[in-house]
């Protein structure tokens, strides 16, 4: 009983801190509420049994991407005309479109979908071995990604300061 | 209790609240944050799916997609900060010349 309490009360509060970052002005408020919706979907993988998930849900988004996100909103002026008008001229055909896609696809959702039955939880030490074990090639590519993402940021970086002429 | 549809109804609902974001936002950086909703509602149905079928391999991809969204925020900030520096302004709108 308290564990679908739990599980439902996240999820709904994730739901919420999605639709007040539609709605708030200030790009740190938005930030804010992306990472209680973050923590809350951490919730839901912990009481889904996905602890490994979970865990990196709170280290890698919350920890790393969302404190680079909070950085470069304090580094930048927000002193701006998107914060005078928050929507942009699509807001209305945005708004009707999203309302019909969480319609149309929400009937299928709600309907063709059997009841969730929670398999093994996966432990962080199984993780740990599939990981290193049957996915290493995967796990090297993706660090190879990684320093390549790193020297493009660092290309970007180098074309804004280059001189203009 | 635990019901597959009000979880996958919730990931749909995440993702449509995303793009819905992307598209009604005038601030660059909403609408990225926006798209870092969007890889989360993705994120949440395929660990509900994957738990649901006790698979060690979607634990593995979530993973892998964890990685690859700081990779995509590593490079999307510093473009950012590149447009915002020659045009002084967050708004998308002052970028109207990239239209093709």
């Amino acid at each position: 009983m308290i564990h679908s309490l739990l599980l439902y009360g996240f999820l709904m509060a994730s739901l919420a801190g999605a639709a007040a970052m539609l709605v708030l002005r200030h790009p740190m408020h938005v930030a804010l509420a992306l990472v209680a919706t973050m923590l809350c979907l951490a919730g839901v993988y912990a009481m889904m049994g996905a602890h490994a998930v979970a865990i990196f849900q709170v280290l890698i988004y919350v920890g790393a991407v969302m404190v680079f996100m909070v950085y470069v909103i304090m580094l930048l002026d927000v002193r701006d005309p998107s914060l005078a008008r928050r929507f942009s001229g699509l807001l209305w055909p945005g708004a009707i479109a999203g309302i019909a896609l969480v319609t149309w696809l929400g009937r299928d959702a709600w309907e063709g979908l059997a009841p969730f039955v929670a398999g093994e939880p996966v432990t962080l030490q199984a993780f740990a071995v599939a990981l290193l074990h049957d996915y290493w090639l995967h796990f090297e590519l993706v660090s190879i990604l990684l320093v390549a993402a790193v020297a493009a940021a660092l290309a970007v970086i180098a074309v804004g300061r280059r001189p203009r002429g | 209790m635990d019901s597959l549809q009000l979880l996958g109804w919730s990931s749909m609902a995440l993702f449509s609240i995303g793009l819905v974001g992307v598209v009604v936002r005038r601030n660059v950086l909403v609408m990225l944050m926006c798209m870092e909703l969007m890889l989360n509602a993705v994120n949440l149905a395929l660990v509900v799916f994957g738990q649901r079928a006790a698979a060690m391999e979607a634990t593995v991809l979530v993973f892998l997609v964890f990685v690859v969204a700081a990779a995509e925020i590593a490079i999307a900030i510093p473009i950012v900060l590149l447009l915002v520096r020659r045009r002084r302004s967050m708004d998308a709108d002052s970028y109207m010349e990239l239209r093709g």
